[in-house]
C-alpha cells in the first residue's frame, strides 16, 4: 500500500511531462540524424587529405579491388638515378629527426594498380607474394607508422622486385606519381632480378630519381656505398622445403655444384677440376629427361643418376655459387640454408647485406680467373675454420636470407644503423649465431689496462650484525697506504649505526662469526647458485687451481726486503 | 497517431545511417581510427588479403635457377672490363696487375719504392712513410719482384700554394719505364686542392694508381681499391709511438665537460657553413664550443660582430685541458674533410662527434667506425648535444676504449698507418689469405694477426673468450739441446720423463743445437709420448720457429738443463689454459730504466717484481713462434744468432707488445740460481759477464727497434689455490711444489 500510494500521488503531474520529455527527445534525436548526415557529407566529400586512404576497410578484401589509377602518357618521368648519391646528398635527413627510440619510422603507400593510358597494367604480375609478404612484415613490425607526415622513410607498394614482369617506363611513370615522391627523396625500393636482355645491367633499370635501392645483384659499380642497400635473391625454397641443421663436420662431397646454366667455360674447367680430382666433385646438371617445371627444378642429375634439389647440397663441405648473366643467385640462398659453405665466384659483386655482415666467416669468394685454382685454394682452409663457416652460413640463412620478412627487416635496420649510428648494432649482434653469442665473454672493460697506484681503492664494509669483527676489519683496512676511502654499509638490521664519532659497544655480540658455519646458510647458498645459473641460461662461473701471491711470498728470503711480508701470517 | 509517427520517424532515421555505412565505410573506419589511435593502437594498415594465397610468385623457380646466360664469353668479359673501368672507375679487377704478386702471401707482396733523385726536396712526413716501408718485412730493392711500387716524388702536399708542392709530376712520372699507367702503384698524400674550393685534384694524373688519401670523399673514393688514411702531423712518431691517455676506467664514465671544440671559425668559404654555427651550441657549462676568427693574414677584413667576444672566450679555455676533461670532442671538417683534431681526439680517448659530411673514414675498409666514434651530420649540429646526452654510459665506456684501441692498433706511430695501408691491400691481392673483420676490430688488432699463419680465428691466442671456447687439453713440449748426448745421467733425461709423464703432453720436440750430430734414436729414453729430433742448425732462433710438428695450441719451452717436477708442469699449464695470450712461466727477470746511463738495463736479480719470464721453462701459444719468425724484422732475430742470447727477452719484448700486459710467473718449487751446474758439459753461460752485458745491450736494442718500452712490471705469482697454507699435506693437489 504504501508505494503504490506513493506512485498514485505522483502521477497526475506524470503525462504533461512526458510530453515535454518527448519532445525533448524528439528534437534530440533530430539533430543527431541532422548531424550525423552532414558529418558524413562533411567526411565524405571534404577534401581532407591528398593521400586517398578510403580504400581501407576493416573487412578482408581482395588485391583486385585496389584503386585503379590511369597514368596519362605524358606523365612526367623520373631521372635516371644518381651515382653519386650518399645518405648525406640524396637523403632528406630532417625527416627522420631526433628520436628516444632511435628508430625510423616507414611509411607503405597503399595498393593501386597502376595501368597506362590503355588500360594495359604497368606489370605483368601485379603484387607478388614475395613483396605482399614483405609490406605486411614491415606493416607489422616497430619501424611502421601509418602517420605519413612522421614518416622518415617511404615504401612505394609498387612491385619491382622482378624487372622482367615490369613495364620499365610506366613504372618509372607511376613512381613519380606517387604523392610524396618528391624526387625520389628517402623512398625505398625493393628489387631482386634486376636487368634484362642483352646486358644484364646489376641495378634496377627504372629510372628512380634519388630513391634508395635494396638491390639483389649490385655490383661495385652500380652499388653507391653507404646509400644503397644490397638484398639476397630470395629463394622460394626457403619456405617450400625444410633442410634439419646438420652438425657441422666433413661432408660426402667436398665441392658441389649445382647451378643448371653455367656458361659453358666455366663448366669445361669445372669438369677438368672434377677429372683431377675425381670423387670430391660432384658436378650436377639439369635433368634431359624431366619435363620443365616444378619437378625439374626440384632435380638435379649427374650422368643419369637423380638428386633430390635442394637436399643433395647438405651432402657437401663446398658450394658453387657462379655468376650468370646476373650476379645475383636465388642458389645462394639455398646453399646457406643447406649449411654448405659457399664458394661465390662472381667478379664485382656486392655481396648481401655487406655493410653489416662478415662474409669472410661464413663464404670463400674467390675471383673469376682462379677458378681453376679452386680446389687447392679450398684444400687450404684448415677443417676447424670449414666448420665454423658451415655454421655461420647456416645461421646467415636463418637470421638474414629465410624469409621476405628477414630480408626486409634487416634492410630497414641497416638504413636505420646508417640513420643512428650511435645506436647502431654491433659486429657481434649481426655476426655471432645465439650459441655463440651465449657462450662468449665481451667485457664491458675489455681493454687490457693497469691503473696508476695513486688515486687508491675504495673500501665498502658490509656489517651484518658481526659488530666485532666489523672493528677489526675497520682497524686493519685503515692501515693500508693506498686506501682512499672506507665505505660501511650498514645491513645489521637490529641495530642503527652509531653516530658520528661515538663508539659503539656491543657487549652481547661476541664472536658470532659463525654464520657462515650454519648449516641452513650454506643450502641456502647453494640454492643461490643453482637459482642464479638458471637465470644466466648458464653456469658463467669458471674453477680455476690458482691464486696470486705476491712473488717472494713464502719464499726463501730475508723478509725486510720482500714488499708484501705478512701477507699468509694472520 | 503519435506511436505511427515514430515508428515512421525512427525508420527513417535507421534507413539513413543504413545508407550512409553502405556509401561511406571509410567515415566508419576513419573514426575507428581516430579513436583507436587516441588509445595508442595502431590500425593494421596492409591488409591481409583474402586472395594472398593465390597471388603470383615474384619469380619462377626456372627463371631463378635456369639464368638466361650471355653469350659473351667470360673470359672476354673480364678483359672488356679492364677497358671499360679505367680511372675513376677502377677496381681491383680492373685496374691491378695481380700477376705481378704471383708467389704466395708474404713472399708475394713486395713493395718497390724509385729511388728519389738528388735535388728533390722530400717533406718529412714523406720520407717517414718512406723509411717505414723500407723496413717493413715487405720491402724490396728489386723492381723485377715487385707487387707495389711506391714514388721516391713526394705527393704528400698538392696544395699549390704550399712550401712543399712538387711541379712537374706528370712529365716525370710519365717518363718512368716502369708506370704503366698507374698500374700496381700506390700513391700517398694529405692535401689535395687548394684554396678556396679544395677539390680532389692531385695537380698530376694518377691513372690507374691506388690513391692513400687522407681527406678523400666518399663520391671520389673508389671502394675496394683507394685507401683513406688519417691526416697525421710531420711531428707523428716514426714508430712505437705514445700511448693513448686513458690510464684507467672511470666509472660512471662521464668527465668534467660533455661535448668540446676548439678551433677555427671560418668566416667565408668551404666549410665555413659547419665552422660558423658551432658557436651556437656553446653553453660555457658542459658544452665548450669555441672558435676564434684570429686566423690567416686578412682575418680582421672579414670579422663580424662575434669575433671580439669569441676571441675572447676563446682564451680562456686549453685546448690540451679541454681534451683531457671532455667526454666527446666535436671533429667538425675544417677546409678539407680530415682535421688533425680526430687523432688528437682518438688518442686522448675524447669519443669523435664528426661533422664531416662525405668523408670516408680512415681505413673503413676494415675498421668499424661506429664503435669508436658518434658520426653526426653536418646538417644536425644543434642536433648533437641531445644526441651524445642520450648515449649511455655503458656505451661511453665501451667508445672510449675503442678509440684507445684502434689509435694503438693503427694510428700512434707513421709506421702503423703505412703498414695498416699495406696490409689492406695486401688483404685484397690475396683475399682467400687474408684477415676477417673480427681480426681487424678486436684486440690486438690486426697488424699483429698474420694470416699467412691461419685465417681461423679459433686459431689464434686472443679470440677464446670471444668465441666463447677454451684452449686445447694438451701442450707439446720443445726442448733446446746444445750439450751432446753422453750419459744417461744428463738432465735432459730427466727432463723427458718429468715431462713426458704429464697427462696433458701430447709430444715432446727435441730441437737439437749441438755441434755434434743427434744421437740415434735408441738412445733416448722409452716414452708414453711421441718424441721427435729436429734439427736447429745451430741457431738460437730456431727455438722459436713454427715447427710444423707442434699441433697443439699450448708449446712448453724448455732448455735441456731445467729441472722441473711433473705436477709443476701441470699446474703451469692449467694456468696457462686460463692466461693463453701470456707467457706463464717459472724463472723472473726484470727491466728497469738507469737514469745515470740514461738506458734500460735488465737484472737478474731476486726483486718484489717482473717483467721478463725466461723461455727456459715457460708456456705460450704457438702462435708467438709464428710473429717470432714473420713479424720481426730479420735484423733483430740475427743479432740473437748472432750472439746466441736474448732470444727470450725477445720473445717477451714481443708477447708485451701484442698484449701490453706483463708474463706470468707460476710456483715454483726451487729457484733457478740454486740448479745445480750440468756436469761435464758446458759452463753455465749466464755465469759469463759478457753474456750478462749482451742482455743489457739487446734490451735497449730491441726497445729501440719497439719505439717504445713493451714490457709491464708484474708484483703477483700465480700460486696453488693451497699452497704453503696451514692445512693437511693430503688435501693438496700439488703437495709436491712445497717439498724443499
Amino acid at each position: 500500500m504504501y508505494p503504490s500510494g506513493k506512485y498514485s500521488s505522483r502521477g497526475p503531474a506524470l503525462i504533461p511531462r512526458m510530453k515535454t520529455k518527448h519532445r525533448i527527445y524528439y528534437i534530440t534525436l533530430f539533430s543527431v540524424v541532422l548531424l550525423g548526415l552532414i558529418a558524413t557529407g562533411m567526411f565524405q566529400f571534404w577534401p581532407h587529405s591528398i593521400e586517398s586512404t578510403a580504400d581501407w576497410t576493416l573487412d578482408k578484401r581482395s588485391v583486385h579491388d585496389a584503386p585503379l589509377v590511369r597514368l596519362p602518357v605524358s606523365s612526367p618521368i623520373p631521372e635516371r638515378g644518381d651515382l653519386s648519391c650518399r645518405m648525406h646528398t640524396c637523403f632528406d635527413v630532417y625527416r627522420c629527426g631526433y628520436n628516444p627510440k632511435n628508430r625510423i619510422k616507414v611509411y607503405i603507400y597503399p595498393l593501386q594498380r597502376f595501368v597506362d593510358d590503355l588500360g594495359v597494367p604497368i606489370s605483368s604480375t601485379g603484387l607478388s607474394r614475395e613483396y605482399n609478404d614483405l609490406l605486411s612484415a614491415i606493416s607489422d613490425s616497430d619501424f611502421y607508422t601509418d602517420d605519413v607526415t612522421r614518416a622518415c622513410l617511404f615504401i612505394p607498394s609498387i612491385d619491382v622486385l622482378n624487372q622482367n614482369s615490369l613495364r620499365i617506363r610506366e613504372t618509372a611513370q607511376a613512381l613519380a606519381m606517387l604523392p610524396r615522391w618528391d624526387k625520389g627523396m628517402n623512398h625505398l625500393l625493393f628489387n631482386m632480378l634486376p636487368g634484362g636482355p642483352p646486358d644484364y645491367n646489376t641495378a634496377l633499370d627504372v629510372p628512380r630519381d634519388r630513391a634508395l635501392l635494396a638491390g639483389g645483384g649490385f655490383s661495385t659499380w652500380t652499388y653507391r656505398q653507404g646509400y644503397d642497400v644490397s638484398i639476397p635473391v630470395y629463394s622460394p625454397l626457403s619456405a617450400d622445403v625444410e633442410l634439419p641443421e646438420r652438425q657441422p663436420g666433413p661432408r660426402r662431397y667436398f665441392i658441389l655444384s649445382s647451378q643448371t646454366a653455367i656458361h659453358r667455360e666455366y663448366r669445361a674447367e669445372l669438369e677438368r677440376l672434377k677429372e683431377e680430382n675425381g670423387e670430391a666433385l660432384l658436378l650436377l646438371d639439369k635433368c634431359s629427361n624431366l619435363s620443365q617445371g616444378a619437378a625439374s627444378a626440384r632435380k638435379r642429375c649427374y650422368k643419369g643418376q637423380v638428386y633430390d634439389y635442394p637436399q643433395i647440397l647438405q651432402e657437401s663441405s663446398f658450394c658453387v655459387v657462379l655468376r650468370g648473366a646476373r650476379l645475383g643467385q636465388a642458389a645462394l640462398s639455398d646453399v646457406l640454408q643447406a649449411g654448405c659453405v659457399p664458394v661465390i665466384l662472381a667478379d664485382s659483386y656486392i655481396l648481401p647485406f655487406s655493410e653489416v655482415l662478415d662474409w669472410k666467416r661464413a663464404s670463400v669468394v674467390i675471383p673469376e680467373e682462379k677458378l681453376s685454382e679452386m680446389y687447392t685454394i679450398l684444400k687450404s682452409i684448415p677443417h676447424r675454420q670449414v666448420e665454423e663457416m658451415q655454421r655461420q652460413a647456416r645461421w646467415f640463412w636463418e637470421a638474414y636470407f629465410s624469409s621476405m620478412k628477414a630480408i626486409g627487416l634487416t634492410t630497414l635496420q641497416i638504413i636505420n644503423d646508417r640513420i643512428y649510428p650511435y645506436a647502431a648494432r654491433t659486429y657481434e649482434q649481426w655476426n655471432n649465431p645465439p650459441v655463440v653469442k651465449w657462450s662468449s665473454v665481451n667485457s664491458p672493460l675489455f681493454l687490457p689496462l693497469i691503473p696508476p697506484r695513486a688515486p687508491g681503492f675504495t673500501a665498502v664494509v658490509l656489517t651484518y650484525d658481526r659488530v666485532e669483527s666489523l672493528f677489526r676489519v675497520i682497524t686493519e683496512i685503515s692501515k693500508v697506504p693506498s686506501l682512499a676511502k672506507l665505505l660501511v654499509v650498514w645491513n645489521n638490521q637490529n641495530k642503527s649505526p652509531p653516530e658520528g664519532e661515538k663508539k659503539f659497544k656491543c657487549p652481547e655480540c661476541t664472536a658470532i662469526d659463525g654464520l657462515s658455519l650454519d648449516q641452513t646458510h650454506m643450502v641456502e647458498r647453494s640454492e643461490c647458485i643453482n637459482k642464479f645459473a638458471s637465470v644466466f641460461g648458464t653456469m658463467p662461473l669458471k674453477v680455476v687451481e690458482h691464486r696470486a701471491d705476491p712473488v717472494l711470498y713464502k719464499d726463501d728470503f730475508p723478509e725486510k726486503l720482500k714488499s708484501f711480508p705478512n701477507i699468509g701470517s694472520l | 497517431m503519435q506511436a505511427r509517427k515514430k515508428y515512421v520517424l525512427l525508420g527513417l532515421c535507421a534507413c539513413c545511417w543504413l545508407v550512409l555505412f553502405y556509401w561511406g565505410g571509410g567515415v566508419q573506419l576513419r573514426l575507428l581510427r581516430l579513436l583507436t589511435r587516441q588509445r595508442g593502437e595502431v590500425v593494421r594498415p596492409w591488409p591481409n588479403w583474402t586472395d594472398r594465397a593465390f597471388l603470383p610468385r615474384y619469380a619462377h623457380l626456372d627463371e631463378l635457377q635456369t639464368d638466361p646466360g650471355t653469350a659473351e664469353s667470360p673470359r672476354q668479359r673480364r678483359q672488356a672490363w679492364s677497358a671499360i673501368y679505367k680511372d675513376s672507375r677502377c677496381r681491383m679487377e680492373t685496374c691491378f696487375d695481380f700477376s705481378r704478386c704471383r708467389r704466395r702471401g708474404r713472399e708475394g707482396f713486395r713493395v718497390y719504392i724509385y729511388p728519389s733523385e738528388k735535388n728533390d726536396h722530400v717533406s718529412e712526413s714523406y720520407r717517414k712513410i718512406l723509411t717505414s716501408i723500407a723496413e717493413s718485412r715487405y720491402y724490396t730493392s728489386d723492381p723485377r719482384e715487385a707487387c707495389l711500387f711506391v714514388l721516391g716524388i713526394d705527393t704528400l702536399d698538392r696544395d699549390q700554394l704550399s712550401g712543399q708542392f712538387v711541379p712537374n709530376v706528370d712529365e716525370r712520372i710519365r717518363g718512368y719505364p716502369l708506370w704503366n699507367d698507374g698500374r700496381n702503384h700506390l700513391i700517398f698524400n694529405l692535401y689535395s686542392g687548394t684554396w678556396p674550393n679544395y677539390t680532389e685534384d692531385l695537380g698530376f694524373n694518377i691513372g690507374q694508381a691506388i690513391l692513400a688519401k687522407a681527406s678523400l670523399n666518399t663520391e671520389h673514393f673508389r671502394p675496394g681499391f683507394d685507401v683513406s688514411i688519417p691526416l697525421f702531423s710531420k711531428d707523428h712518431p716514426q714508430k712505437g709511438g705514445e700511448r693513448g691517455w686513458l690510464v684507467r676506467n672511470t666509472i660512471p664514465p662521464r668527465r668534467k665537460y660533455l661535448l668540446m671544440f676548439k678551433g677555427k671559425r671560418y668566416l667565408t668559404g668551404i666549410g665555413s657553413d659547419t665552422r660558423n654555427a658551432l658557436h651556437h651550441i656553446h653553453n660555457g657549462k658542459d658544452i665548450v664550443s669555441l672558435t676564434t676568427c684570429r686566423h690567416g693574414k686578412d682575418w680582421e677584413k672579414h670579422k663580424d660582430a662575434r669575433c671580439d667576444h669569441d676571441n675572447l672566450e676563446y682564451e680562456r679555455f686549453d685546448y690540451q685541458e679541454l681534451l683531457h676533461n671532455s667526454t666527446f670532442c666535436l671533429v667538425p671538417r675544417g677546409r678539407r674533410l680530415g682535421s688533425f683534431r680526430f687523432l688528437e681526439s682518438l688518442q686522448a680517448a675524447c669519443i669523435p662527434v664528426l661533422l664531416s659530411n662525405g668523408w670516408e673514414l680512415p681505413f673503413s675498409d676494415v675498421i668499424q667506425w661506429n664503435q669508436a666514434v658518434i658520426e653526426g651530420d653536418e646538417r644536425l649540429l644543434l642536433q648533437v648535444p641531445s644526441t651524445v646526452r642520450a648515449v649511455g654510459n655503458e656505451r661511453v665506456l665501451a667508445l672510449r676504449q675503442r678509440t684507445q684501441m684502434l689509435w694503438e692498433a693503427y694510428f700512434s706511430s707513421v709506421d702503423k698507418i703505412v703498414l695498416t695501408t699495406l696490409e689492406i691491400i695486401k688483404d685484397r691481392v690475396f683475399s682467400h689469405i687474408s684477415r676477417n673483420k673480427y681480426m681487424w676490430n678486436s684486440l690486438p688488432g690486426g697488424l699483429l694477426v698474420l694470416p699467412e699463419y691461419s685465417t681461423h680465428l679459433a686459431h689464434f691466442p686472443f679470440y677464446y673468450l670471444g668465441l666463447g671456447i677454451s684452449p686445447g687439453q694438451e701442450f707439446t713440449a720443445v726442448i733446446h739441446a746444445v750439450s751432446p748426448l753422453v750419459s744417461q745421467s744428463q738432465p735432459i733425461m730427466k727432463l723427458l720423463q718429468v715431462v713426458s709423464k704429464s697427462k696433458y703432453c701430447s709430444q715432446i720436440i727435441i730441437l737439437w743445437n749441438s755441434e755434434k750430430p743427434p744421437p740415434n734414436r735408441s738412445k733416448w729414453p722409452p716414452m708414453p709420448v711421441p718424441l721427435t729430433v729436429t734439427d736447429g742448425r745451430r741457431k738460437t732462433t730456431s727455438r722459436f720457429l713454427p715447427h710444423v710438428a707442434i699441433e697443439t695450441e699450448a708449446v712448453l719451452s724448455l732448455d735441456e738443463d731445467t729441472v722441473l717436477l711433473t705436477s709443476e708442469v701441470n699446474f703451469a699449464f692449467l694456468v696457462w689454459r686460463s692466461f693463453p695470450e701470456r707467457i706463464v712461466g717459472y724463472p723472473p727477470r726484470s727491466h728497469f730504466w738507469d737514469p745515470l746511463k740514461r738506458a734500460w738495463g735488465y737484472t737478474s736479480k731476486w726483486t718484489n717484481d717482473y717483467s721478463i719470464i725466461l723461455t727456459g721453462a715457460a708456456f705460450y701459444h704457438r702462435y708467438y713462434h709464428y710473429l717470432f719468425s714473420h713479424y720481426l724484422p730479420q735484423s733483430l732475430r740475427t743479432l740473437v744468432d748472432r750472439t746466441s742470447n736474448c732470444e727470450d727477452i725477445l720473445m717477451n719484448f714481443l708477447v708485451s707488445a701484442v698484449t701490453h700486459l706483463p708474463p706470468i710467473k707460476v710456483a715454483q718449487r726451487k729457484q733457478y740460481k740454486e740448479l745445480p751446474s750440468p756436469q761435464g758439459t758446458k759452463s753455465v753461460p749466464w755465469a759469463n759477464p759478457e753474456h750478462f752485458n749482451q742482455r743489457q745491450e739487446c734490451v735497449n736494442t730491441f726497445a729501440n727497434w719497439f719505439g717504445y718500452m713493451p714490457l709491464v712490471h708484474s708484483q703477483f705469482r700465480l700460486d696453488p689455490v693451497l699452497f704453503k697454507d696451514q692445512v693437511s699435506v693430503l688435501r693438496k693437489k700439488y703437495k709436491d711444489l712445497e717439498r724443499a
